[in-house]
């Protein structure tokens, strides 16, 4: 469902990916973590062609991401829901009209259908009834749950959540990470997902990769993650 | 040291002129979304245009009286002040309706503009709406471009109307020019091609006051800061291409009659 080949980047002469590669299968978690600054973002930028490689592939669905533009690129993404770190909420409208913004844009349906659908995404995320409030007025952990719901409101074959439990308090964390876990379990979509939340990445992942110095230098389902011998790992684990 | 920031500086005014450029060429291509994009067109028509009303009223106002007061007084010293007509209405008509009209855009509109499109560009929301398969130049940038396209106009034939009328004000009350006289010297000073050139400059304006306020916004990538400077640059930048947009336009308009010889 999802291939990255060899994948290098670099920013102002500063390597930051340097040849990552991993494949999801259809319905897996694939967490990956990493310390902040090792490129993990810059990793899932890349699955929505948000950024281009110098070199190496990109293959979601099928389709090479690195090659195409334009509207197969589109077309692309919008099978994809992004949960971004702080939310990317669209300050200007309220939270109604942000999770209606992808059903406005790209579908036909009644404003009524629209109320209903933007009202079931919201109480997915145990959010009922918020949607004439604006994004200034809700916490954090509210947006990065508004702007889910949104990633949700098209029923996406696969979510890319970039450091959801961030910024978060432990409980809200943990309400995150069961949302994540219902979500995968309800719509039994492919998920990526980027932290540096040890906690959070055992308790959603179902492979845990570790990101170090722009390589994938560990990949495993979680128990095997854990007994890897690899310092880098361990030092990661122990950290924690 | 001055050649490296002398050098610096040129790449980066290439960069920009570059970027705003092709986002011009963009936008452009972008016409096939005009009916669906009509709300956010009349939304933007009303913020940058209707809201922009009442600055372009007092500033018209005053610049009627002032540009009538200050030549009158002049023209009165040479029995000349019942010409007083003639002369604001050629200087609102021919120049200072559109410049001023496109300076208030460029200073209230353009830097809002370059303001929010920075802000949103730093806080990811443009990423998402790309994310989303939303066109951020559909979005965004053309219902900003197309409502100044044509707010620009109206507001200089608003401005324009102020700024005569108000010119009349003093003529009558301080100048003691009767207002018929005022009245028939400003109409024979106005050609039909005065008002074409005038409409297609406010136009013109209207299109670099806010490609150059969404493409400044849309450069802004460092935060804070980097939000800051695109909207001083959009205003700069706006204002330097208004005043070599009006020579280039009044020269072809007025300065060209081998080119332009039709339009005469």
């Amino acid at each position: 469902m999802i291939e990255v080949r060899d994948l290098h980047k670099t920013f102002h002469g500063e390597k930051v990916l340097d040849g990552v590669s991993f494949q999801v299968r259809p319905g897996e978690t694939f967490v990956i973590l990493g310390r902040s600054g090792t490129g993990k973002t810059v990793t899932l930028k890349h699955l929505v062609g948000l950024l281009q490689p110098e070199q190496g592939h990109v293959r979601i669905l099928g389709v090479d991401i690195v090659e195409e533009r334009g509207r197969a690129l589109q077309a692309v993404r919008q099978k994809i829901g992004y949960l971004f770190q702080g939310g990317a909420l669209m300050n200007s409208l309220s939270v109604g009209e942000n999770v209606a913004l992808p059903l406005h844009e790209h579908e036909r349906k009644s404003r009524a259908e629209i109320r209903r659908i933007v009202a079931e995404r919201l109480s997915w995320v145990e959010l009922d009834g918020i949607e004439g409030r604006m994004p200034s007025e809700l916490s954090l952990g509210m947006k990065k749950r508004v702007s889910l719901a949104r990633a949700l409101v098209r029923d996406p074959q696969i979510i890319l959540y970039d450091e959801p439990t961030s910024g978060l308090d432990p409980i809200t964390s943990n309400t995150i990470d069961a949302l994540i876990l219902s979500l995968q379990q309800r719509l039994h979509v492919t998920s990526v997902v980027v932290t540096h939340d040890l906690h959070s990445a055992f308790h959603v992942g179902n492979t845990i990769a570790l990101l170090d110095e722009g390589r994938i230098v560990a990949m495993a389902p979680p128990d095997a993650f854990r007994a890897n011998p690899d310092p880098r790992v361990q030092a990661f684990i122990q950290a924690q | 040291m001055f050649i490296a920031s002398t050098g610096s500086w040129i790449l980066g005014a290439s960069q920009g002129a570059g970027h705003a450029l092709l986002l011009l060429l963009r936008t452009f291509l972008r016409f096939p979304s005009l009916w669906f994009r009509r709300g956010s067109i009349f939304t933007q028509m009303f913020l940058a245009g209707v809201m922009s009303v009442p600055v372009v009223i007092l500033v018209a106002l005053f610049s009627g009286w002032i540009v009538a007061l200050q030549t009158g007084v002049e023209l009165r010293n040479y029995g000349a002040h019942q010409q007083i007509g003639t002369l604001v209405t050629g200087f609102m008509v021919r120049g200072w309706g559109p410049v001023m009209t496109a300076f208030i855009l460029a200073g209230r509109v353009g830097s809002a503009m370059a303001a929010e499109l920075g802000t949103m560009r730093v806080s990811e929301e443009v990423d998402a709406l790309e994310v989303m398969g939303i066109d951020p130049l559909s979005y965004l940038v053309f219902p900003r471009f197309v409502s100044l396209a044509l707010m620009g106009p109206i507001l200089t034939i608003y401005a324009t109307v102020i700024g005569v009328a108000s010119g009349a004000l003093v003529a009558i009350y301080q100048l003691e020019v009767p207002w018929g006289v005022y009245l028939q010297h400003a109409r024979a000073a106005v050609e039909q091609k005065d008002v074409i050139a005038a409409l297609v400059k406010a136009s013109t304006y209207g299109v670099v006051v806010s490609i150059v306020g969404c493409s400044q916004g849309l450069r802004a990538v460092h935060g804070a800061e980097d939000v800051g400077r695109a909207t001083r640059n959009s205003v700069v930048v706006s204002f330097v291409m208004i005043l070599i947009l009006e020579y280039l336009i009044s020269w072809a308009f007025y300065g060209a009659p081998e080119i332009f010889g039709g339009l005469r």
